[in-house]
């Protein structure tokens, strides 16, 4: 047998009792389901929740994290990329216009999300001179970078589509999503310096939720 | 997608991954995103859709895809709709039809617990190109012609695999029973502010009007495209199923 072999071997092995053991939580979790408040860490995840997706992700500052660490917090979506000269600085320039927007005390609880659509140019330190650059250091800011595969599936979440149409250029829609502190879409403003206020009330409606 | 990796080991046993051909790589220019030539690598192809059959043995072997364990993030309502329980499609339905009814999300970790993948939007539309004899036969008016009038006859999802004509690279059903799902269906900028996007077409929207087998050609890849713009990856449609792809190194392991 090679060595590669016994590494798949191993490795599904492993894979395959964790498979088991989140399999007997749900089953756990089912039968906490009559009591109505259970705390938020012990909670099933709704079904709609995007903490449903397994992926793992680089930040700015190249911490690795699970979409689900961000749990508790509401979340402002927008899918970027950082070399892009067309839509994006608007589509920044509207996520910093609802951030500003939002009441200094729930900043606490708000985590501003910018999600690469190209990761193979935007690494972490090239996310963190962008968040420099724009003014984005604070820690509700959060800029992230994932597989080809996991970015790809996670624009099927936010309905997002984009296409890399030259080495250095993307076509993308361009969305603003909401999600609130258990990981559901709440909220979605499609297009470029649109009106913001209901995205706004969306937020803030969350935040006090 | 790693959860399923041990299942893979056991893949053997009930998939058809024998039945793969090789796709030699190229160059073609595809109807959207582009009005250069794109190079395509080459990889392996499942000769057939997936079916019915092999779609219960997924769900047996992986629970999280059972139709009444589904999670609403991952599948709309009409998931396996015509299935009759968790693990039984339903009577009128045959072993050997494409499985339909499925989500993105379902086809791919379907794909992935095989070792496969789903095919990228180019890749599909590079080997459904091809007729029984050229690789690439989108001029051929006949080659037009059948997939139009595919699209104009309904239930063609109830047919069996390999009912269709096997092609150039050898293989069957890309056209004649079931759309099927890409790994990347969501990269077609079809509405909305896309519509002034440069690399798309204004005047398909005519092709309703076309004769010619370029014009037939454009308005029969054009409503695969404007299908694949119009789908969210967690629905689940009646004429929409899928196959998998490898890279070829993957498959040399």
């Amino acid at each position: 047998m090679t060595m590669k072999n016994l590494i798949y071997l191993l490795l599904a092995a492993f894979l395959f009792t964790a498979c088991n053991n989140a399999e007997k939580k749900e089953a756990e979790v089912e039968n906490n389901l009559a009591e109505t408040k259970v705390s938020s860490e012990n909670k099933e995840l709704p079904e709609l929740s995007i903490y449903n997706l397994p992926s793992t992700w680089t930040t700015q500052n190249g911490e690795h994290i699970q979409l689900e660490d961000l749990r508790g917090n509401v979340l402002v979506m927008v899918m970027i990329y950082t070399s892009c000269k067309a839509a994006c600085p608007r589509l920044v320039a509207d996520m910093r216009n609802i951030e500003k927007q939002v009441p200094e005390e729930d900043l606490d609880n708000v985590k501003f999300l910018m999600v690469s659509i190209d990761p193979e140019t935007d690494t972490p330190k090239r996310l963190k001179d962008f968040s420099i650059e724009n003014d984005m250091e604070k820690d509700h800011w959060l800029f992230l970078r994932g597989t080809p595969e996991d970015t790809r599936e996670f624009a099927t979440v936010l309905a997002v589509s984009y296409k890399k149409i030259s080495p250095i250029d993307f076509s993308h829609s361009n969305i603003i999503s909401v999600f609130d502190e258990e990981g559901v879409l709440v909220h979605q403003q499609q297009g470029l310096g649109v009106d913001n206020t209901e995205t706004i009330e969306a937020i803030k409606t969350e935040v006090s939720n | 997608m790693a959860i399923c990796i041990a299942v893979m080991i056991q893949s053997q046993a009930y998939s058809q991954s024998g039945s793969m051909v090789e796709v030699k790589g190229g160059e073609f220019v595809p109807l959207y995103g582009t009005k250069t030539e794109i190079p395509v690598d080459g990889f392996l192809m499942d000769v057939y859709p997936v079916t019915n059959a092999e779609f219960q043995k997924f769900v047996e072997a992986n629970p999280r895809w059972r139709k009444s364990q589904v999670k609403k993030l991952f599948a709309d309502d009409n998931y396996l709709r015509n299935w009759k329980d968790d693990l039984s499609f339903g009577d009128d339905m045959l072993p050997n039809s494409p499985v339909t009814n499925v989500s993105w999300y379902a086809a791919k970790n379907y794909c992935e617990c095989q070792g496969k993948r789903l095919p990228t939007v180019d890749e599909w539309e590079y080997v459904a190109m091809a007729n029984e004899k050229q690789p690439d036969a989108r001029t051929e008016k006949s080659y037009n012609q059948f997939i139009l009038s595919w699209y104009e006859t309904p239930d063609t999802y109830k047919k069996t695999i390999g009912n269709t004509f096997k092609n150039y690279w050898g293989v069957y059903d890309l056209h004649g029973l079931v759309w099927e799902w890409t790994s990347d269906f969501n990269s077609v900028m079809i509405g909305g502010e896309s519509r002034k996007d440069s690399t798309g077409d204004n005047n398909l929207f005519c092709g309703a009007a076309a004769v010619g087998a370029t014009d037939l050609m454009n308005y029969a890849a054009f409503m695969r495209y404007a299908f694949r713009g119009s789908m969210k990856a967690q629905y689940s449609v009646k004429n929409l199923g899928f196959r998998c792809v490898q890279d070829v190194e993957k498959s040399e392991l």
